[in-house]
């Protein structure tokens, strides 16, 4: 069985998600390399955002 | 003598063979669709980024959704199973799947199956447009 830890998780997500994102969503290589990278730093930023915030509710 | 009659033109489905066939395979095995246009990177990129993230879902024990008409949410969980294409049929016919989610890793699992399932659905569409001309 595989178990990563959450962020791991995330991690793998945001990197699959992102690469067909970019593929799909843009004509161009270089634009696709570009709104991949964009949707990877967002999938992960929000995350990490979103955990802060669960943390200070939490508090 | 020539002949006025006028011949159709050929249509692109009558040139180019099937006009859903990159659709078609596209939705069966992931990235085959975007081969069949020739795009061979984008291809192979998207066929190991939607296996990794199916067969991960199963590694981590994820559900694998079978055909029902109960609960709402079990009825989008298959729809999106079925985006896989043959992986959610191998997944069924090995019995690859499992049926309850009892730990946080088997619901990341099965989000990853879903996901991987709409992934390719959207990269199965996006071959049609290259193999259509919508998309250069």
């Amino acid at each position: 069985m595989f178990a990563p830890s959450h962020f791991t998780a995330v991690l793998l997500f945001a990197t699959f998600a992102s690469v067909v994102f970019g593929i799909t969503q843009r004509s161009t290589p270089k634009a696709m390399v570009r709104y991949g990278l964009y949707c990877w730093s967002m999938f992960v930023c929000v995350v990490i955002a979103a955990s802060w915030v669960m943390w200070l509710i939490r508090r | 003598m020539a002949s006025k009659v006028q011949v159709p033109a050929k249509t692109r489905t009558t040139s180019q063979g099937f006009l859903y066939s990159a659709l078609i395979l596209g939705w069966l095995v992931p990235g085959a669709g975007h081969l069949l246009t020739g795009r061979w990177i984008r291809g192979l990129l998207l066929f190991v980024s939607i296996a990794s993230m199916f067969w991960l879902g199963i590694a981590m024990q994820g559900k694998l959704y079978a055909p029902n008409t109960g609960d709402v949410l079990d009825m989008l969980g298959f729809a999106g199973d079925v985006g896989n294409g043959l992986f959610y049929a191998l997944g069924r016919i090995f019995d690859l799947g499992h049926g309850a989610v009892e730990i946080a890793t088997a619901d990341y699992g099965t989000k990853f199956i879903v996901v991987s399932g709409l992934l390719n659905f959207i990269a199965a569409v996006d071959a049609h447009n290259l193999r259509i001309g919508r998309k250069a």
